[in-house]
């Protein structure tokens, strides 16, 4: 995965393997921005495998997360068999409820491609209702379409689940899963993960930028930065051709780490970044 | 001689026991899974023991502290730290019958005879000044309280007489008749209830309330599994939703009397809200905050994080013991910053006080 410029510790590097190994859901949750997503996108570029993304919310229906039939074309088909005057209703009923008339969404694209890596993002977004039939495709890999069969995969895919952990999730849906509780990454790795995705980064700039937003972390504010905001952060600074973290550059970039307005007045009023 | 894997098996099984007991829900298909993790790493490696239980047997952060106390008290053979000592809750068995139902051969002593005019002077009375029996003839009273839900409009469609029109059932109905849409059918928005998050202080200045509280937590958490967080505040917020969520009000509270490590502390009620809104999502939520206001920390943040909850929330009602008291004045320092973000002040003293919040919270009498 270091290939790929993603640098996991040992916790995250051994809940990945089993993954894997034992074809079972990782079910990721922590705070947003350290990197739950980007685990599922470097999975990806790792297995060189299609990664088919499921972005959760509120409603989200078998309609949009499993399956629909294409219900024009089916229409179109129908209109055309009269049209030339096909007699058979039965075989006319079949060949409508044909795969060809079906479109895959996420969830069965991810049973259909192969091989997969399946991120469902932010599950505590949806409903129950999605829980329970998320739950349904996960446990077997399967997806029955009454009017088609069942499909099923020959090799399940690779799946993500990422939660931050604004609702419980059924713990059904947990069982099935591998729990790994990611934390945001200690200063070592945070300057090894600045100087790897940021080439034109110093060390000197990493180790300073991964030092304030340790502090920041520490400050109890209402949103700390993740790594995600730190990596903008350093970028903003290499923008603005900072070469160390001085106050004034810090102050000048803060909207790009700390996105909250009471946050930055705090950070400023305790003079948090001053001798960063 | 025994088989070397049968050891390693009941050694790991008898891990999963051990996490069980420590209250981590370490099930038998969790256990599976944990021996089926081991099988394809090193179960000589302890890192790799320790990797394979946290992600099988492990569900929520919460565990994490009770898995790695109980990784090195049983395989290190280090001894578990010290437990906070807690406030038990006395806890009383009831049977749910109701009130004044049972007449003059009820065998319990501890059960009042209930006349309706009985129950109507407990009703108002006081919870903190009652007697035992008193109290648990309330606390029976609160067990058989049922709360109704505002509700509100989900995103989730469902078949309906009127609304959107539906695509697929139409369409697949045409189709079934020959490509006629002889008729059309309909889906509208569902109706959910309403998510309640219940901040309950449990403060040393709440203590004689503090037990109602948690019965009336109890009540909500009961008629809307789904659809309700209870936290308890004191100098730490703690979850205690699922804790709550058992039937039985009497294992219910004895799980959450457990769960509290800081009964009786002092207050630091806007730090709690700040760690209350990363937990819990007050979007859209009735947030429910029972506490005299007695804020030990600073009233200024205190009053930043109610603006905070209150640009989120559906609506904050503060359930305030003292308000039942008819000289009160919102006084203390925590109270007055709260106040102008609260859409509701009401009492929680009594059981009539309870009965009215249940209704608000229904949206039934609210201004």
């Amino acid at each position: 995965m270091a290939e790929r410029d993603y640098l996991a510790d040992e916790g995250l590097a051994t809940a990945a393997f089993l993954a894997l190994k034992m074809g079972r859901p990782l079910f990721l949750e922590g705070e947003a921005g350290v990197g739950k997503t980007e685990l599922a996108k470097t999975l990806s570029a790792v297995l060189d495998a299609p990664l088919i993304r499921l972005q959760c919310y509120e409603g989200l229906d078998a309609a949009q997360a499993l399956y629909d039939w294409d219900f024009a074309r089916q229409l179109l088909h129908l209109k055309a068999a009269e049209a030339v005057g096909a007699g058979d209703v039965r075989a006319l009923e079949g060949e409508i409820y044909d795969r060809r008339f079906l479109i895959a969404r996420p969830l069965l694209r991810a049973l259909e491609v192969q091989p997969a890596v399946l991120l469902v993002d932010e599950i505590d977004r949806a409903d129950d209702e999605f829980e329970a039939f998320l739950l349904e495709v996960l446990s077997d890999f399967t997806i029955s379409i009454p009017e088609l069969g069942t499909i099923a995969a020959a090799a399940p895919p690779v799946v993500v689940v990422t939660s931050n952990r604004t609702r419980e999730v059924h713990d059904a849906l947990k069982r099935r899963c591998l729990y790994h509780w990611l934390e945001h990454p200690g200063f070592d790795r945070e300057v090894a993960i600045l100087l790897r995705r940021l080439p034109a980064c110093t060390e000197t700039l990493a180790a300073q930028v991964a030092r304030a937003a340790t502090r920041l972390r520490e400050a109890d504010l209402v949103k700390p930065p993740g790594i995600a905001e730190t990596l903008d952060w350093a970028e903003a600074l290499l923008t603005l051709g900072a070469t160390d973290l001085n106050p004034d550059l810090a102050a000048a970039s803060l909207g790009a780490v700390l996105k909250y307005r009471e946050d930055q007045q705090f950070v400023l009023k305790n003079g948090l970044l001053r001798d960063a | 001689m025994p088989d070397p894997r049968l050891r390693l098996v009941s050694v790991l099984v008898g891990f999963a026991r051990t996490l069980r007991a420590a209250g981590v829900g370490a099930d038998h298909e969790r256990t599976q899974s944990f021996l089926a993790a081991l099988e394809r790493l090193d179960p000589a490696r302890e890192r790799d023991v320790y990797w394979a239980g946290r992600l099988t047997l492990c569900a929520s952060p919460d565990d994490l502290p009770r898995y790695d106390r109980c990784f090195a008290a049983y395989f290190t053979g280090a001894r578990a730290g010290p437990r906070s000592p807690r406030l038990i809750v006395t806890v009383t068995r009831f049977t749910a019958t109701p009130s004044g139902g049972r007449g003059e051969q009820d065998p319990d002593p501890n059960v009042l005879p209930a006349t309706a005019s009985a129950v109507e002077v407990l009703r108002n009375r006081d919870i903190a000044r009652m007697t035992a029996a008193e109290r648990d003839e309330v606390h029976r009273l609160l067990a058989l309280l049922r709360a109704s839900r505002e509700m509100r409009r989900s995103r989730r469609l469902a078949p309906s007489h009127g609304g959107i029109l539906d695509p697929r059932r139409t369409v697949r109905e045409a189709i079934r008749r020959g490509g006629e849409p002889a008729r059309l059918y309909y889906r509208d928005r569902r109706q959910k209830p309403r998510r309640v998050v219940m901040l309950a202080d449990v403060s040393g200045s709440m203590a004689a309330y503090a037990d109602a509280l948690l019965r009336f937590a109890h009540a909500l958490v009961r008629s809307e599994p789904r659809a309700t967080e209870v936290f308890t505040v004191g100098t730490r917020l703690t979850r205690v939703t699922g804790e709550l969520r058992h039937r039985d009000p009497a294992v219910a509270m004895d799980a959450a009397s457990k769960a509290i490590p800081d009964w009786s502390g002092g207050t630091r009620l806007g730090e709690e809200l700040r760690e209350l809104l990363k937990l819990a999502d007050a979007r859209g939520a009735v947030v429910v905050i029972a506490s005299d206001g007695w804020e030990r920390g600073d009233p200024g943040l205190l009053a930043a994080q109610m603006a905070r909850l209150a640009r989120m929330a559906h609506r904050v009602v503060w359930v305030n013991p003292h308000k039942g008291d008819p000289g009160y004045q919102p006084l203390t320092a925590g109270m007055r910053a709260a106040l102008p973000y609260v859409d509701e002040l009401v009492a929680g003293h009594s059981l009539a006080a309870f009965e009215e919040l249940a209704d608000r919270l229904g949206g039934l009498r609210h201004a």
